[in-house]
């Protein structure tokens, strides 16, 4: 009912500003539930008001995690709530009395929308889905299946299955992460590549990887100093002079 | 000593390598030896205690040691005299008088009685005439007996020689000898003064004549033997050994592909991002018996050799022949013209065949370097093509060159800052900017002087800028950018670490431009064509494909910003975003790393050349939305424009000015960029089809590609394009194989045998590092020397106690006595009076 900039900025503060000062703040039950049921940002952002009645005031949810999960689109690795939202999952994930195959379909999901996320967001999601492995090691048979089945000809996670129980994410393994071992970023290779040994016992402390922004990424390493920097041996011939440029197949110097 | 005053600390064990320091002590000795310590130092101050007044020595000079003490003694007895100066005694009355006798100071001739004259001769004192020491010795009768003697000599002749005569003899031998040693020194004196003078006179003559005869010298030294000359010059003159024959061309080839070969396995080293230094750990390097170990390697012999090529005797340094590139031949080849341009007219043609020859070789070279890589790659054609035209362009723009050769100066400095730079080289010809470069490197060579390498890394900041500048203009001269990246690289050969530094300046100013807007507006824009090129001579620079380089990881970020971060609001924004797409492939087509924004980007611009709709079974992100303003920005519905497109390469000058094309044009290039795209995304298709989640990654791609585009509306050419994608989309094969973890190393179980640690030294602790050892034996030395001061000062503190009971113990002593004395004078005086009492009684 209320227009979508405003319904945002009410969502952003209610957690910390309304909330803490009502009377009753079970009041505010059915509207964030509306909210949380819109989908997209609003949703996201319901999320946090959503928690604080969950934790402190007893309230309810039928299918919480169920709605957790749809949440998940690409988006999420994309929009400004980003930090907020892995703060919230982190902490509902944490519980170590979630079932298996629900951790799994969330490791699988996120695993699977990290293929069209940015450096930035990829560094932060692959220590998340290892606190994941660590919380819950039922869920490791996804990186490690010595006696499987040698062949499979289609990925048996399935991607459009609304319900987390239904989408067989434990029959599955984390190719999304093995694809992201040749990402071009070197941090994120080197953390994909984390799980192909087994993950050490402690929690890595994703809080400080939440904020990171693409800027701080470029700045962190365009700060780097080298004493010796390896030069291209290919001589050049021109600005398209390359052998194979794919520029002289669609670009002209005019 | 005494037994009984050694002291011996008694050993349980002896130890073997023990240095046993304080077995035996000699408490006596070392008590006395303290206390006469303590008499000394403590004492003295313990009885100076509450006295202020102080001993002050004030005779003259005596802490001075730079005086002697006789100067001392000397000035002391002066300083005395004039003390006793003034305050003459009254009472003596005589003081200046002296006492004489016979007229003489009694004190010269005290003084002169004394003397012997040293210097005298010794004539004189050995004047002892016969008479004298007749009349001294022997009793006076000498003279006597002579008489007598002179009266019979023909007896004495015969008579042996009394004592008397042969005294006599052996004085007058004396004598004699005298005389002889004083006419020797006399004539020896003569002689030394004549020679004196002689010399003087000689002396005179000398300076008239001794440059004659040190020319004369000299002209003898300067003129050797020609002979010699000739060995000599022989000798230093460059030998002309037997240079390494001629290469064949197949030789050549070999070489060259080498060389290619190692760079290359450098660059796969470099990719999966393996550290030299391990690998150099793994295999230690053959170390040779002889080594010294002092780093020096004799690679290569430093003299030059005389070798000949094309007749003409080699003097180009060989480093820049095993360059072996293009650049460096055909620079080598024309400073030698250069060399040879102001001599003679009818050489530069035969040099300019010659570089032709060396284009054609050169090319030849290329073609089979294509060949050997290139294998299979099917589009070898195209390439051979551009290698023949751009051959002829060579040929063209050689006669450009020359013609621009001749009207430029020969030499430049170095600009020192960008105006100067640019003042230079705007309003010449792309020839002339290119030889000034040319010109400006050669000059100021880093071998030449000392600052030249920072004047010319500078330069290759300047020439960036220029790049930049000549890209932002209206009308972006490309064509000399495409010339300028050859001096670039040669100077980024030349130098890395300045121009990656440089590079990267460049790259920060440009994130940070977009990283302000952001903040700023809230939403970025594409950068200039500027930013575009310098990305794009990134990868010309340095190599893409390392798994980090300092440059181009920091360009990655960037163009991965680009390409998630700005909106795309018109067909520029699309032609530079597929720009960036570009140049993200080429960055990775060796690598065939993951780049998701690339996917991503390329499926948004499939989705805004859709017509609206709302059915959808893919996802665009950011910056594309699934609906909103900028949708159908690549849709073209007009027939007519469809069916007369043409798959034209873009411009990239349309980056700049897109205004003044017509509605057909644009619609066109909206065709071509389509084409583009499909044709980028083939080759993610080609260049991805070995990541596990290849399916995956291209659903989305795929799913647009066959439920949503309009295909049947497009003209037959982008059927082609879209057909030869979607081939490449379908027909990779499914399979996925479960992931295993890699084997661990077990860990090995903890055991319980005894840990056995070297022991070096007894009495040293172990463990720590260097500094935590150090801290230690300063702690140590702290406490002990901490323990010894107390032991001191309590010893101090019971000496003086002592010395203070006997002081009071003497003085109740003294009392006691002088009290007994007293008690007893009056003992006396009262037993004397009773006495006299008694006696009084009596009486």
């Amino acid at each position: 009912q209320l227009p979508t900039g405003l319904y945002k900025k009410v969502l952003v503060i209610l957690h910390d500003s309304i909330l803490p000062y009502m009377n009753e703040p079970t009041l505010m039950i059915d509207f964030l539930t509306v909210a949380y049921g819109i989908g997209g940002a609003i949703s996201l952002l319901a999320l946090n008001g959503l928690f604080i009645l969950i934790h402190q005031h007893n309230l309810e949810y039928p299918d919480f995690y169920k709605k957790l999960y749809s949440l998940l689109d690409p988006s999420i690795y994309h929009v400004k709530y980003r930090a907020r939202f892995f703060h919230l999952a982190d902490l509902f994930l944490s519980s170590s009395h979630l079932p298996a195959y629900l951790v799994a379909a969330f490791i699988k999901r996120l695993s699977r929308l990290a293929l069209t996320a940015p450096p930035e967001a990829l560094l932060m999601v692959i220590p998340f889905i290892c606190n994941l492995f660590r919380r819950h090691p039922a869920c490791k048979v996804l990186v490690h299946r010595p006696n499987g089945p040698e062949d499979l000809s289609e990925d048996p996670y399935i991607m459009e299955e609304k319900e987390p129980s239904e989408s067989r994410a434990l029959e599955s393994s984390l190719w999304e992460i093995q694809s992201l071992q040749n990402h071009y970023h070197p941090d994120v290779a080197q953390a994909a590549a984390v799980l192909n040994q087994s993950l050490s016992e402690i929690e890595d402390n994703i809080s400080g990887l939440l904020e990171l922004s693409a800027c701080e990424l470029f700045d962190k390493e365009i700060k780097k100093k080298n004493a010796d920097v390896p030069l291209e041996f290919e001589p050049v011939r021109g600005l398209f002079g390359k052998k194979n440029d794919i520029f002289t197949e669609h670009f002209t110097l005019d | 000593s005494n037994p009984f005053e050694v002291k011996v600390n008694k050993q349980k064990f002896n130890i073997l390598g023990r240095k046993t320091k304080n077995d035996v002590g000699l408490p006596g000795v070392s008590r006395s030896k303290a206390i006469k310590k303590r008499t000394q130092t403590l004492l003295k101050e313990y009885k100076e205690k509450e006295k202020s007044n102080v001993f002050k020595d004030k005779r003259f000079g005596e802490y001075n040691t730079k005086i002697s003490p006789e100067e001392k003694m000397i000035k002391r007895f002066t300083l005395e005299r004039q003390q006793n100066f003034g305050k003459n005694n009254i009472y003596n009355l005589n003081e200046d008088e002296e006492l004489t006798h016979y007229g003489q100071s009694l004190a010269e001739i005290e003084k002169l009685n004394d003397i012997v004259d040293s210097d005298s001769d010794t004539e004189e004192r050995g004047t002892l005439s016969a008479e004298l020491t007749a009349a001294h010795f022997g009793g006076g009768g000498g003279l006597l007996r002579k008489k007598v003697s002179s009266g019979q000599e023909g007896e004495a002749e015969e008579k042996p020689k009394s004592r008397k005569e042969l005294i006599e003899e052996l004085i007058a031998k004396s004598k004699q000898e005298k005389q002889e040693r004083q006419t020797q020194r006399e004539s020896a004196l003569e002689l030394t003064e004549k020679l004196d003078n002689d010399w003087k006179e000689i002396q005179t003559l000398m300076v008239r004549k001794t440059p004659k005869s040190e020319k004369k010298d000299k002209e003898e030294k300067t003129k050797p033997d020609e002979y010699d000359m000739i060995v000599r010059e022989l000798g230093f003159e460059m030998k002309a050994k037997p240079s390494d024959r001629m290469k064949t061309e197949e030789e050549l080839a070999k070489e060259e592909q080498a060389r290619l070969q190692k760079l290359e396995a450098d660059r796969l080293r470099r990719m999966r991002g393996i550290d030299e230094k391990e690998e150099a750990k793994k295999q230690p390097k053959h170390i040779s018996a002889d080594d010294l170990a002092d780093g020096f390697i004799l690679d290569k012999d430093d003299r030059r050799m005389l070798s000949y090529k094309d007749g003409k005797i080699n003097t180009e340094n060989e480093e820049e022949e095993e360059g072996g590139n293009e650049e460096s031949n055909e620079n080598e080849e024309e400073g030698e013209e250069e060399d040879n341009e102001h001599e003679e007219g009818s050489e530069e043609e035969s040099a300019a065949e010659d570089e032709e020859g060396v284009d054609e070789d050169n090319h030849s070279d290329l073609e089979s370097d294509l060949e050997s890589e290139e294998e299979g790659t099917g589009n070898k054609e195209p390439n051979e093509e551009s290698n023949e035209n751009q051959s002829q362009n060579m040929e063209e723009q050689d006669l450009k060159m020359e013609a621009a050769r001749s009207e430029l100066p020969y030499t430049f400095a170095v600009p020192e800052s960008y105006e100067k730079f640019k003042s230079l080289l705007t309003g010449r010809t792309i020839e002339q900017q290119l030889i000034i470069l040319e010109r400006i490197q050669k000059c100021n060579h880093p071998s030449l002087a000392v600052g030249n390498k920072a004047k010319l890394e500078k330069l290759f900041g300047f020439l960036l800028e220029y790049i930049g500048e000549l890209a932002t203009l209206d009308l972006p001269e490309l064509k000399t950018i495409d010339r300028l990246v050859l001096p670039l690289y040669n100077l980024c050969q030349m130098f890395p670490v300045s121009a990656s530094d440089s590079m990267k300046f460049v790259l920060r100013d440009a994130a940070h431009d977009m990283e302000e807007m952001i903040e700023v507006k809230g939403r970025a824009t594409f950068p200039g064509l500027d930013t575009l090129i310098y990305l794009k001579i990134t990868s010309l620079l340095f190599p893409t494909s390392d798994f980090w380089h300092p440059v181009v990881t920091p360009t990655f970020v960037y163009m991965s910003q680009l390409l998630t971060k700005c909106r795309i609001t018109t067909l520029q924004d699309v032609v530079k975003g597929l720009f960036i797409c570009c140049l993200f492939l080429e960055y990775v087509s060796l690598s065939r790393r993951f780049v998701p924004e690339l996917v991503n980007f390329l499926l948004g611009i499939l989705h805004i050349s859709l017509p609206k709709k709302q059915a959808q079974g893919y996802t665009v992100v950011h910056p594309f939305t699934p609906v909103g303003k900028n949708l159908e920005l690549l849709l073209v519905s007009d027939k007519k424009d469809l069916e007369s497109w043409q798959k034209q390469n873009l411009p990239l000058s349309i980056v700049t000015r897109l205004k003044e094309m017509s509605r057909t044009e644009l619609n066109h290039i909206r065709l071509s960029c389509l084409a583009l795209c499909f044709d980028l995304t083939k080759k993610c298709a080609a260049l991805y089809e070995s990541l596990p989640s290849f399916h995956e990654i291209m659903h989305p791609v795929r799913i647009l590609l066959t439920q949503h585009l309009p295909v049947s509306e497009y003209p037959e050419q982008m059927q082609e394009w879209y057909n030869s994608t979607l081939r490449e989309l379908e027909n990779k094969a499914k399979h996925y194989t479960p992931l295993v973890c890699e084997k661990k190393k077990p860990e090995p179980l903890k055991q319980y045998t005894p840990k056995i640690m070297k022991v070096l030294e007894f009495g040293r602790k172990l463990g720590g590092s260097k500094k935590e050892q150090e801290r230690k034996r300063l702690i140590h030395k702290h406490k002990r020397e901490f323990k010894g001061a107390i032991r001191e000062i309590r010893k101090d503190n019971q000496f003086l106690a002592r010395l203070q009971l006997e002081e009071i113990m003497e003085r109740d002593a003294a009392r006691k006595r002088k009290v007994k004395e007293l008690l007893g004078s009056l003992a006396t005086q009262e037993g004397e009076w009773k006495a006299m009492k008694r006696k009084k009684r009596k009486n």
